[in-house]
């Protein structure tokens, strides 16, 4: 290559750069990650409770606030899909999708800039409060027998179909499910934080280079500076996402037809 | 030049995905073009199917890494 850069090459961010070390001597509950966590809970505790607490008929600027964002949540996702039985499941989705948010939030805001849930353990703990929720919500409402009938034997299909539809129905419930909820929401927050390490560090890199590098690396930090717009939708989606298929599924498990 | 070829398995895998959400939000589009009342209806399907799509690609990411 022509414009290669003077002195040690540059290292590619990968999956070890979302190893951060304890902050606190050895103890590996101190990470960043844990304290983020923490964090977004006191932060959607203090600004909810501020937002509700002086609640009045015409609502100040901390009141629409909050109530848009529950408003929200209540009708686009738990009317819409749930049906008829939704308020009961209201408090579970705004939860799951105001700390999702802030949690992938904190992936662009300076200082901060990590995205919780780029860390898988985290996103595997949401998938499996999510399966558990579904699948007692499905239990309770059907019986135990018949849920569990309602998923191998779907109705309406042929018997020959079974041979193929029961394993694909089963994988689907007890592993794909889950699994796929949390893989989707710590893929994109890794892939995204991964993107936008790669445009900052290498526009870094290449300031340090030659003459005609430092005119490129401008360029660099602009499109990171797009990107990092663009992972802000992302980021809002995916906790979109993430509760909308929170409530499809409980709606499909409260559903009388399968 | 050193590198890994799972990242080039990882761009062809993606291939099929970014098809598929191209098609997604293309039906999503014409039918509120034709049909702008039916949008409330359509956007939860069509993000359903997006997240879908978009899961396989996911999947090829993490397995890239991971292999």
């Amino acid at each position: 290559m022509v414009f290669r850069a003077e002195g040690e090459g540059f290292v590619p961010p990968s999956s070890k750069d979302f190893e951060l070390p304890p902050i606190f001597g050895d103890n590996e509950f101190t990470t960043k990650p844990i304290f983020l966590i923490l964090f977004s809970v006191i932060l959607l505790s203090v600004f909810f409770v501020l937002a509700s607490r002086k609640a009045s008929v015409v609502p100040s600027k901390l009141q629409f606030a909050g109530e848009s964002v529950y408003a929200y949540v209540r009708n686009d996702l738990g009317k819409e899909i749930i049906g008829h039985e939704f308020m009961r499941f209201v408090p579970y989705l705004f939860t799951l999708f105001t700390f999702i948010l802030v949690n992938n939030i904190f992936g662009i805001v300076p200082l901060i800039q990590f995205p919780t849930m780029s860390r898988i353990s985290f996103a595997y703990v949401l998938g499996i409060i999510v399966f558990g929720v579904f699948h007692y919500v499905g239990i309770r409402h059907h019986g135990i027998f018949k849920y569990i009938k309602g998923i191998l034997f779907m109705p309406g299909v042929p018997k020959p179909v079974y041979i193929l539809l029961t394993p694909i129905e089963i994988a689907t419930y007890l592993i794909v499910r889950p699994l796929t909820i949390s893989l989707r929401l710590f893929a994109n927050m890794f892939a995204g934080h991964l993107l936008l390490m790669i445009f900052f560090l290498g526009g870094e890199h290449l300031l340090q280079g030659a003459v005609g590098l430092k005119l490129v690396s401008p360029f660099a930090f602009a499109f990171g500076i797009a990107l990092t717009f663009f992972e802000f939708l992302v980021q809002c989606l995916q906790a979109y996402i993430f509760t909308l298929l929170t409530a499809l599924y409980i709606g499909g498990a409260l559903a009388d037809e399968h | 030049m050193t590198g890994t070829l799972n990242l080039v398995g990882y761009g062809l895998a993606a291939i099929g995905p970014g098809l598929a959400v191209g098609m997604i939000f293309a039906a999503y589009i014409n039918g509120v073009a034709r049909q702008p009342e039916a949008r409330s209806v359509l956007q939860p399907i069509a993000f359903l199917g997006f997240a879908m799509a978009e899961a396989l690609a996911l999947f090829g990411l993490v397995l890239a890494f991971v292999l």
